[in-house]
Parts: structure tokens; C-alpha cells; sequence
């Protein structure tokens, strides 16, 4: 009876408890003490896309760092594409579920950052700036680790990673005199070699990106691409694009009535000896790919000598995210010099800084610069200019454009 | 506890039973303890459904009336388990996930609540069959004769009122058939019980010796 | 009778009650109703948006298509070497070859199938380059061909193991032997005989699975993605991108063409129901016309043909994938991997065993709960009572997931639910349930129930009787119910994806989701994993009556 009792007592109380966390001050990643203390025993549901086995792993290894060291638990959701979360985080705003929501951080940029940043599906006010490792962003030399896709970033994103067009061939089949050094050459190429080169089909990330490189390099004036669409011009803007695509369609592989579906998938039809040249967002995937096993070791990088596209990926939390001390804390340490390091070897991940090294301390200074990234990866300095990612309604509108007017292949 | 203590019998009140608006049949009958009442009559006739209804797990689509009773207790409409009723088929119809003891044990009577007593009267029921140390066979290993010994044992361990034979010896061989018969009907009349037999051989109903019954319109064909 | 209303009625508002809430959830945005991101007002806007969709019409006649084509394909298989076969040794011979494929999981069957295929796959490298001359693969549209040829012979080989099973499981209660001596005294070829006298009864028997399938293959969005056409995508597939969609007005257009999706089911519903009109007046006229057609081997040979080598497709292409997960270096034309490494296995594993885990544990507890529900309702002999529950039973199968599960994905976070394990146990059990009692009910209806009217002579109740002598003596058939149930259960994605908010990862998600980096390994290696967790099970179901009965010689055939 009295057990009766006291269970029925708890279990009236127990919402109340509850309620009383709810209502808990609100996180503010100034009063870092508080954070850190805040985040301890906290799980941090950290959705990220999940397609390759060595991100998996890297951010494996984090989350036990972090464990270790904050008693912060990290759980990968592992996504096939990251809008995905954003549908999650929208689907409980829609029910009403302002808190203790489902996701904590997103591996997150471009296109789903402006429509989460639009709806409001972000926390904020800005709080990646006031991470402590911030002070060591490459802000100067990498614009875009504070303007993503042309979108200010606000500090409502902490960035994690750079990224840069690159391209690989093997030179066991292809003579480096031959390879392309822009847009235009790419054509002649695929003309002297028909059925030899593709691209993702948009809106695969990969893809869309080879049609903004292409956009950028022909379009008449190039810095309207920094500003939002206008109508009354886009026909003529995106015109030089199309008409590119046109010819180069059908010098395609399968003719361009079927495209590669994402990167993995043109690595290995580059080893299969389906392509002659494929594309990365990462310099280092032609060294780990040779490492994995999966590229023969004969595979070599290289860059259009006028530029390729360079952005920077980031991590966002949700504003309804049920650890965002937790989430802040993993934010942080994604940044820190050990953790940037380790995602630029390429045995591990092979992903560029977005830390500036010479702000670093000596002995981090060294290490950075004692990374073996490979015989296929291009130094830092062989990378070339990089180009702006033009505003995200760009992307979206020849994302659309691609599909209407390539999306039945006859 | 003696199995099947003495009744006056078991009484079949104006029984008849119909499919589809029509009438299989109709019959009146009493049979004393320890005697046999032989159903027969050609297939189709209704010899099963008369079982069933006596049995009391007759399919819905048969239309059935009149009464059951035994030793002045009614019977009609009394659930099958309630019944006390003990069946035999032409199959003898071992459960193959239990051993010959477990059969056995199955059929016995809950009245009897001490293991070491049920055990024990198991074994003995195997004895009186000459199965002595069958108890943990497995039953799919016995010969004919003996699964129809072990199946008749595990009736006659339920403490039923009366039998009811479903054509038992038709799967046997002539001499086990000869052996079976006797057996069945001996441990009957010495229980006290009244049996009803359907069959239709009519060397079982002469070896059962009591009336016959002939349904159905024709009696040969 | 209050008992039975028990059971039935609770199993009723399981299954439907989901599926109808679902379809709300999913209806309401599709006029314009989601307050979440501004959709207040009743509107036909996003049809509009819907039909506005460049190539909609292609991707839709696709879908469509490729559903009729394959159910007809894979019935008309089924049929003909049913008709053929039925009672053979041959008969016993393919179905032990083909009943081991209903375990296969889609996304395995249609990857293995892709690395088969290919320019670049097995099939090209055994030819090449002796034959064909080719060192590097040929620039060929395959699989992803514009007509979704690929897709259908991936659908064929998935559920025409599923419409043969289920054939099998209706064939004791139609007097198939005596028929045949009948229409071959008659001297009518085996064939013929069988289509006259015996398919109408069978047809009967199997024709809600025939339309479970004819829903799924036009609705199926993991083996279009893999095998289907890119230009457009069917619709499934171009529904799920949006769905997915980081534009979140996006949702609105989705949930349209949900609807679009559900029509489209039903347009290729009501084409069926037409086309059995059409085959029973063509069988009327082939038992009226009095040809015989003694002699149908060629066909009976092309029937066989045709079900051992779809058979021989998927094993095959689970042999690729073996061989993809433990390659190293395997360039075009090499046959074999120029040399073998466990490494994708060792990267994989450490992350595998908790998607394993929660695999087997989701399983394990819906396949039970399944169990445990067929049991209920077959005792109460529901099934012979109404065909109103049967249809229930087989709702969430004929409803494409699509349409619904997404509602109920909205429904849920509305209701407060938060993704629990218990929550997503429930969704699975609704998908999982008819399988079970599909896989149950065959066995059950062919006991003998002299066994039961033994035992109540013998004065045992009806509760006594199911738990001492029906399931015992239905061990085998219980355990191969719950095996499949397990199957079905490890192989749900969608659902599993939608409702367990990406927290709950089971090996099949965790493929999917790793399937979309495109790594042949890694493929090879999920996908194998993938299709060894349900064979646990049945290799439980094969194994524990040998254990069980060890000494029982009766109960272990």
C-alpha cells in the first residue's frame, strides 16, 4: 500500500520534474562553463549524411573523444541525403514539438542551411562565433566559412570542413597533355572522346555543382550570381549554359540518357574504365580511393588553371534540439586543431582546414604541415583560385531547368 | 476409481439430422451398459454426422434434433470436453509431440491429482496390454496394433460414460482386426459402457453381437 | 461468439485504423492544409504544381506499367509451371530452390542483380574480352534502360517467389490430382486441363496476394531507384525526392502526388480487374472450343526455364555481391579480383552490430506479436468467417506505403509520441501481421482435427487443446510463420526510415542509407548482411523442431 502510494506520488510528480527541465535557462555558448556543464550526460543525435565508410568513422572516433572527455554521448543519424533532417525538424515544427526535438546537429550547407535559415528551423541568435576554437577560422583567406553560398551565415552555422572542385584521371589511359583546363576544353575533350565523361545528375550535390563550375565560367556578367535571381534576365543568363549542355550531352557517357548517380558511383566507373575524368568536392578522394583499394594507384588530380569551385560545409543545430549544450560542445571540438587535422589526412578523411594554420600554436603548426596527403592529392598551393558558389536560387532554378528540359531522356 | 461406473444406458431420443432441408436421418435407440449398438449404412448416409452429433462437435451446417442422454443426464447441447464421451477413429490418432506415456497421461483423468498415482496407472493401463515398458516410446515407432492398443488405453483412462467407434478396425489387417475387436469390446463390457459402432463391415457387426441399425434408403447396393 | 468479436475487432482497428489515419495525414497537405509552414486554406494549387511536373506523365505511365508487367509476368510464370509441374518431383525441386528467396531483401536482390547485368558486370566479364572483344565495358543503358526493362525483371524475381509460395499454400484446398486424371482421361494436356479446371479455384485462393503485388511493384521505391530508369525516375522515386526535399514547400507538392501515386495504384487496380474479366471469357472459350493440346512440353519446359533462371538471377547476383565485398583492386575485364581483402568486413563490422542487434530485437518482437495474433484469430476461426477481415489483413499491402506512412509520420508527432521502439514495433507488426498469417493459416487449416476431437473427448477444453496438442503438433509450421514475419519485418525500410526518425537504424536502413555513397564493398557487404539477419531466422525455424523433437520421429518430417 504504501509502495502504491509512493508510486503514485512520483508518478505525478514525475511531469512536473520534467517541465522544470524544459523550462531550464537557455543555452548561450558565451557562458562556455556553463555549457560544458550543461552537456554532461547529455546524447547528441548528430545527423549526418552517412554515405562513406571513413566519415563514419571519423565521426565515430569524435564522438568517443568527446565522451571521454566532456561526457557527451554522440549517436550518428546516418542520412542518404541531408535534407532528410530538415523534413524531420519541419515535421515536428508542424506538430507543435518546440523542444525536445529529434535532431541535435546537422551536417549541414548551401541550399538546406538558406531553407532552414528562411523558416526558422534554426537555433539562433548567433552562436558559432562564440565558440571558443572560432578564433582560430581561416575567416580572412576563406570568405565562405561566414558566407554560405553567398547566404551570411549569421553564426548559426559552425563551419567544419572546405571543399574544392577537383578532377581525376587515370594516367595509365589518358596523357596529361590531353586533360582539360576549363568548361570549353572539357567539350573538345568529350568530343575526341565520346561516351568517356559525365557528370551526377542534379540535383545529386556533385552534379548541380558541375553545372554551377560551368555556369560561372560562361556566363556573361558573373557577379549577378552573387545576388538572388532576376527573372527578367535568367533566360538570357543561364542561355550560354544550356546551349554548352546541349553539345555536350550527347558526347556523353550513355550518351546522356543516363547520368552517374553521385561521386562513389563515377569513381567506380573510373575503375571500372567506363570514364576517363570524374570530379570531387574533396582533393584528397583520389588518394583514398587508391588507399581503399578501389582506384588503381596510376589515378591523378588536377584543376582548371582559372579557377573551380570552393564552399565550406558546416554544422547546424535545430531550434528545437533537445541537447544543444551537447551539440555546441561536439560543434567546438569539430574545430579543434586535432580534430581538423585528423579530417585533413587522407588516410582518415582528407578533408582541407578550415582553420587558418599560421593562427595555430607551433606544434600544431608542424603536424598540419607533416600531413602526407599522397602522391594523387594536389598540395594546398597546386589547388588554384577558388570560385564563389553562386547564391542558392541559382542552384535551385537550373536544378529545375536541368530536369524540364533533360529529364526525359528519349 | 473404477472407470465408467454402471448407468441405465445410454438413451437416443428421436435423433435426426438434415443438410440443406433435407433429413439423413432419424433414430431411436437405448443401449445398455456394456452392449453395442452397429450404425451402418453406405456413405453419404449420415453415419459420421450421427457420430459428430453425438460427440458433440457436429459442423453448424448440419441441422440436428432430439435428445441425448445418459444415465437420466442430459446430454444435448453439452460441450464436447463436458461429455465424457470416449472416440475411437479408424486412425489411431497419437499425439507424435508426446511419448506413449505422455498419450497416456494426457487421456487420465485430472481426478486424479498425485503424480506418483498417475504414473503408476499409466503403467499399469500399459501392462494390462501387454506394453509393458512403452511408457517413453515414441509412438511413431509402434507397430499397428499396438498405437490402436495405446489409443484405446488412452480412452479408456479418461473415465468416459459411453464410446463411440468410427469404423476403428478398418485400417487393420485381418488377424490384428480379429485381435482389436475383441480387445475394444471386451474392455467395454467389463468397463460397463455402451458403445455405438459405426461400420460399414458387417463382420464388425456380428462380432459386436448387439442390434444393427441400417441408414439411409438403400440397404445393398 | 464474444470472444471472437474480441480478437477480430481489435486486429480490425490495428490494421485500419493506421492506414485511414495515414491517408488523412497525407490527404491534408495535398489540398493545402499543413499550419506548420503556412497551409491554412483549402486549395487545388498543388495539383496544379503536381501536373505542372515536367515528365510526370512518363514517370507515372512507367511506374504503372512496369506494376502490370511484372505481376502479369510473374503470375503467368507461376501459373503455367504450377500447371505444369504441380505433384512432380521438379515441382519439390525448384520450390526448395525458390521458397529460400522470399528472404531476400528487395534492396540485395536489385543491387545484385545490377552488379550482374551491368557493362561492367559478372555476365560482360565472363565474355569479355574473348568473346566480345571488349577491354573496356561497353557504353550499353543498363540497368537504368528508358523502358524499365531492368526494374521489371528485378520486380519478377522478387515477387514471383512471394505469388509462388502463396500458391503453394492454396494448393491442398483444391482437388488437384483427381482434376488432372479427370481432364487427362479426358485427354486434355497438362496444361490445358490444369488452366480449364483448376486455376479458376486456385485464382480465387491467391487473388488478394496477386494484388498486393500489383500495389507494390507500382508503388516500389528501392529497386527503382537501383534498377529503374534515371530519365525520368518513376514516380515512387521522384515522390520520395520530394518528400525529402530541402525546399519545404516542397511537402505540399509531395503530398499531392502521394495522391497521384494512389490513384495510380488504383488505375492499375481496376486494369486488373478487367484483365481477370478478359481471362476468365478466354478460358470459357478454351473449354468451350474442346481442343485437348496433348502435347504442352514446350511450354511446360519455357515455365521451368523461366523460374530457375529468375532463381538462378538472384543467387547469382548475391554471389556478386559476395565477391564486390571482399574484393580489392577488380578492374574491368578482370573475372575475379586481382586480390582479396577483409578490410571492407573489419571497417564494417564495428558499426554493423548495433543496426544488427536492433534488427533482430524489432524483428523478434513484431514477428512475435504477429504470432501471437494469427494464432488468435485462426483458433477463432475468423478467417472462414468473414472476408471483410481478410481484406483488412491484406489493407496495409494494398495501400502503397508511400500514401500513407508519411501521415502517419505527421499524425504521431502530433499525437505527442515520441519515436520509441515500442511505437515502431507497432507500424511493423501492421506490415509483418499478414504475412504471418498468410504463412500460418495454410498449415492450420490442413490439421487434422480429429486430434482436437480426440482431446475434447477425452475431456479437455478448447484452451487445454490449443496450448497441449495444436501448437505443439504446429511447431514447425509456427516457427516457419514467425521466420517469415522476421523476414518481412527486417526488410521494411520506408516505414522503419519515416516512423523511427532515423534513431532507430536496422541493418536495412543502415544499407539503404550507405547504398547512396555507391560503394560496390560497402554495398556487398550491407546488403549481404541484410539478407543473412532474416535467414537466422529461418534457420531457427529449421533447426529448433529437430531440437525440440528430438525423439519424435513424426514431428521432425
Amino acid at each position: 500500500m504504501v509502495t502504491r502510494r509512493i508510486f503514485i506520488t512520483m508518478a505525478l510528480l514525475f511531469p512536473l520534474v520534467l517541465s522544470n527541465i524544459g523550462v531550464a535557462r537557455a543555452t548561450d555558448a558565451a557562458n562556455w562553463d556553463q555549457v560544458l556543464a550543461d552537456a554532461r550526460d547529455e546524447t547528441v543525435y548528430f545527423n549526418a549524411w552517412g554515405g562513406s565508410e571513413n566519415i563514419n568513422a571519423y565521426i565515430r572516433w569524435a564522438g568517443d573523444e568527446v565522451k571521454s572527455r566532456y561526457g557527451v554521448t554522440v549517436v550518428q543519424v546516418k542520412l542518404d541525403d541531408t535534407a532528410k533532417a530538415v523534413t524531420t525538424v519541419l515535421a515536428e515544427k508542424s506538430a507543435g514539438r518546440d523542444s525536445h526535438g529529434s535532431v541535435d546537429l546537422i551536417w549541414i550547407n548551401g541550399e538546406n542551411f538558406a531553407a532552414m535559415k528562411r523558416q526558422g528551423l534554426l537555433f539562433s541568435p548567433d552562436w558559432a562565433t562564440k565558440l571558443p576554437n572560432w578564433s582560430l577560422v581561416d575567416i580572412d583567406n576563406q570568405p565562405t566559412t561566414t558566407r554560405d553560398f553567398t547566404i551570411p551565415t549569421e553564426g548559426l552555422e559552425s563551419p567544419w570542413g572546405a571543399a574544392k572542385l577537383v578532377f581525376f584521371y587515370d594516367e595509365a589511359r589518358t596523357a596529361e597533355k590531353d586533360l582539360p583546363d576549363s568548361a570549353k576544353d572539357l567539350l573538345s575533350f568529350a568530343r575526341a572522346h565520346p561516351g568517356r565523361f559525365s557528370y551526377p545528375q542534379p540535383p545529386d550535390f556533385i552534379g548541380s555543382s558541375f553545372l554551377k563550375q560551368v555556369l560561372t565560367e560562361l556566363i556573361a556578367d558573373p557577379e549577378k550570381l552573387q545576388k538572388p535571381i532576376d527573372d527578367a534576365t535568367f533566360e538570357a543568363d543561364v542561355a550560354p549554359l544550356f546551349a554548352y549542355l546541349d553539345q555536350l550531352h550527347p558526347l556523353l557517357w550513355r550518351k546522356g540518357k543516363a547520368f552517374p548517380q553521385n561521386y562513389p558511383d563515377m569513381k567506380q566507373r573510373l575503375a571500372d574504365g567506363e570514364l576517363d575524368i570524374i570530379f570531387a568536392f574533396n582533393p584528397a578522394e583520389a588518394s583514398a580511393g587508391i588507399a581503399a583499394g578501389e582506384l588503381p594507384d596510376t589515378v591523378r588530380s588536377f584543376v582548371f588553371s582559372k579557377g573551380t569551385l570552393g564552399n565550406t560545409h558546416f554544422v547546424g543545430i535545430p531550434y528545437n534540439a533537445n541537447a544543444k549544450a551537447g551539440a555546441l560542445v561536439l560543434a567546438n571540438f569539430l574545430l579543434s586543431p586535432e580534430a581538423q587535422m585528423r579530417k585533413q589526412d587522407p588516410k582518415i578523411w582528407g578533408d582541407p582546414t578550415v582553420l587558418a594554420v599560421k593562427k595555430l600554436p607551433e606544434k600544431d603548426r608542424t603536424a598540419f604541415a607533416a600531413l602526407d596527403l599522397g602522391a594523387a592529392t594536389l598540395l594546398p598551393e597546386q589547388l588554384g583560385p577558388a570560385l564563389a558558389e553562386p547564391h542558392p536560387d541559382w542552384m535551385t532554378r537550373i536544378e529545375a531547368e536541368w530536369i524540364k528540359r533533360y529529364g526525359a531522356a528519349n | 476409481m473404477k472407470p465408467g461406473s454402471k448407468t441405465d444406458g445410454l438413451h437416443l431420443d428421436a435423433i435426426s439430422i438434415g443438410l440443406h432441408g433435407r433429413t439423413l436421418l432419424c433414430l431411436s435407440a437405448v443401449v445398455r451398459p456394456g452392449d453395442v449398438l452397429t450404425v451402418m449404412g453406405p456413405s453419404g448416409s449420415g453415419k459420421s454426422a450421427l457420430l459428430a452429433y453425438l460427440g458433440g462437435f457436429l459442423d453448424p451446417v448440419f441441422t440436428a434434433n432430439g435428445r441425448l442422454s445418459i444415465d437420466g443426464s442430459d446430454l444435448t447441447g453439452i460441450p464436447a470436453e463436458n461429455r465424457r464421451c470416449g472416440l475411437l477413429f479408424q486412425d489411431p490418432l497419437l499425439f507424435p509431440h508426446l511419448s506413449v506415456g505422455g498419450n497416456l497421461l494426457f487421456g487420465l483423468t485430472p481426478s486424479i491429482a498425485r503424480h506418483s498415482q498417475r504414473r503408476r496407472m499409466v503403467e499399469q493401463a500399459l501392462v494390462d496390454v501387454e506394453l509393458q515398458g512403452f511408457f517413453d516410446r515414441d509412438p511413431a515407432t509402434l507397430s499397428g496394433g499396438q498405437k490402436a492398443r495405446v489409443a484405446l488405453q488412452r480412452v479408456m483412462l479418461s473415465a468416459p460414460r459411453f464410446l463411440l467407434l468410427d469404423e476403428p478396425f478398418s485400417k487393420l489387417d485381418s488377424d490384428l482386426r480379429q485381435q482389436t475387436r475383441t480387445l475394444i469390446f471386451s474392455t467395454a463390457k467389463a468397463a460397463g459402457l455402451p458403445v455405438i459402432l459405426v461400420t460399414h463391415d458387417i463382420a464388425d457387426a456380428e462380432a459386436a453381437g448387439g442390434r444393427v441399425v441400417v441408414i439411409g434408403e438403400e440397404t445393398g447396393r | 461468439m464474444t470472444r471472437r468479436f474480441v480478437v477480430s475487432g481489435f486486429v480490425l482497428a490495428l490494421v485500419s485504423l493506421p492506414v485511414l489515419a495515414g491517408l488523412a495525414g497525407t490527404i491534408g497537405p495535398a489540398f493545402g492544409y499543413l499550419p506548420a509552414i503556412g497551409g491554412n486554406s483549402f486549395t487545388f494549387e498543388h495539383f496544379a504544381t503536381l501536373a505542372a511536373q515536367p515528365h510526370l506523365m512518363r514517370s507515372s505511365m512507367v511506374s504503372l506499367t512496369a506494376g502490370i508487367v511484372a505481376t502479369s509476368v510473374s503470375l503467368i510464370m507461376v501459373m503455367l509451371f504450377t500447371a505444369g509441374y504441380a505433384g512432380t518431383r521438379m515441382f519439390s525441386r525448384i520450390q526448395h530452390m525458390v521458397s529460400p528467396l522470399l528472404a531476400v531483401p528487395h534492396a540485395a536482390a536489385a543491387f545484385g542483380l545490377a552488379f550482374l547485368v551491368a557493362p561492367s558486370g559478372l555476365a560482360m566479364r565472363l565474355v569479355s574480352p574473348g568473346l566480345t572483344g571488349y577491354t573496356s565495358p561497353p557504353d550499353w543503358l543498363v540497368p537504368q534502360d528508358p523502358l524499365g526493362l531492368t526494374m521489371i525483371i528485378g520486380l519478377v524475381a522478387k515477387e514471383m517467389p512471394f505469388l509462388f509460395l502463396v500458391t503453394l499454400a492454396a494448393l491442398p484446398q483444391v482437388p488437384l490430382a483427381q482434376t488432372r486424371h479427370m481432364t487427362a482421361n479426358l485427354g486434355y494436356g497438362r496444361i490445358r486441363g490444369f488452366l480449364i479446371a483448376s486455376w479458376p479455384l486456385l485464382y480465387r485462393q491467391i487473388r488478394l496476394p496477386v494484388f498486393a503485388v500489383l500495389a507494390y511493384a507500382s508503388s516500389v521505391v528501392d529497386m527503382a531507384m537501383i534498377l529503374g530508369p534515371a530519365l525520368p525516375a518513376p514516380l515512387p522515386v521522384r515522390l520520395t525526392q520530394w518528400m525529402a526535399d530541402s525546399d519545404l514547400r516542397m511537402r505540399f507538392l509531395a503530398s499531392a502526388g502521394a495522391l497521384l501515386q494512389l490513384v495510380l495504384t488504383m488505375a492499375a487496380m481496376a486494369f486488373w480487374l478487367i484483365a481477370e474479366r478478359a481471362g476468365a471469357f478466354v478460358l470459357k472459350r478454351m473449354s468451350g472450343s474442346g481442343i485437348r493440346q496433348p502435347d504442352d512440353r514446350t511450354i511446360r519446359r519455357i515455365a521451368c526455364a523461366a523460374m530457375a533462371v529468375s532463381a538462378a538471377f538472384v543467387f547469382l547476383g548475391l554471389l556478386v555481391l559476395f565477391m564486390w565485398s571482399v574484393a580489392g583492386l577488380w578492374p574491368f575485364p578482370s573475372l575475379l579480383p586481382h586480390y582479396i581483402t577483409l578490410q571492407p568486413w573489419m571497417r564494417a563490422f564495428p558499426q554493423a552490430v548495433a543496426p544488427v542487434v536492433t534488427t533482430i530485437t524489432l524483428a523478434g518482437a513484431s514477428a512475435t506479436a504477429a504470432l501471437l495474433l494469427a494464432i488468435g484469430l485462426l483458433w477463432q476461426d475468423d478467417l472462414r468467417a468473414g472476408d471483410a477481415l481478410r481484406f483488412v489483413l491484406y489493407l496495409p499491402l494494398i495501400v502503397p506505403q508511400l500514401c500513407f506512412v508519411f501521415g502517419l509520420q505527421i499524425l504521431g508527432l502530433a499525437l505527442g509520441l515520441e519515436a520509441s521502439f515500442l511505437l515502431l514495433i507497432f507500424v511493423h507488426l501492421i506490415f509483418v501481421l499478414p504475412y504471418v498469417v498468410l504463412s500460418l493459416s495454410q498449415p492450420w487449416q490442413a490439421f487434422d482435427r480429429r486430434y482436437e476431437t480426440v482431446a475434447a473427448g477425452l475431456g479437455k477444453s478448447p484452451l487445454q487443446i490449443l496450448l497441449r496438442v495444436r501448437l505443439p503438433m504446429l511447431t514447425r509450421a509456427c516457427l516457419t510463420a514467425f521466420a517469415v514475419g522476421f523476414a518481412v519485418s527486417a526488410g521494411l525500410y520506408l516505414p522503419t526510415l519515416l516512423i523511427g526518425a532515423g534513431r532507430m537504424v536496422t541493418i536495412t536502413t543502415e544499407a539503404v542509407a550507405l547504398s547512396a555513397g555507391g560503394d560496390r564493398r560497402t554495398i556487398g557487404v550491407y546488403t549481404l548482411l541484410q539478407t543473412l539477419v532474416p535467414f537466422i531466422g529461418f534457420l531457427i525455424a529449421s533447426l529448433v523442431p529437430h531440437l525440440l523433437f528430438r525423439d519424435r520421429r513424426a514431428m521432425r518430417i
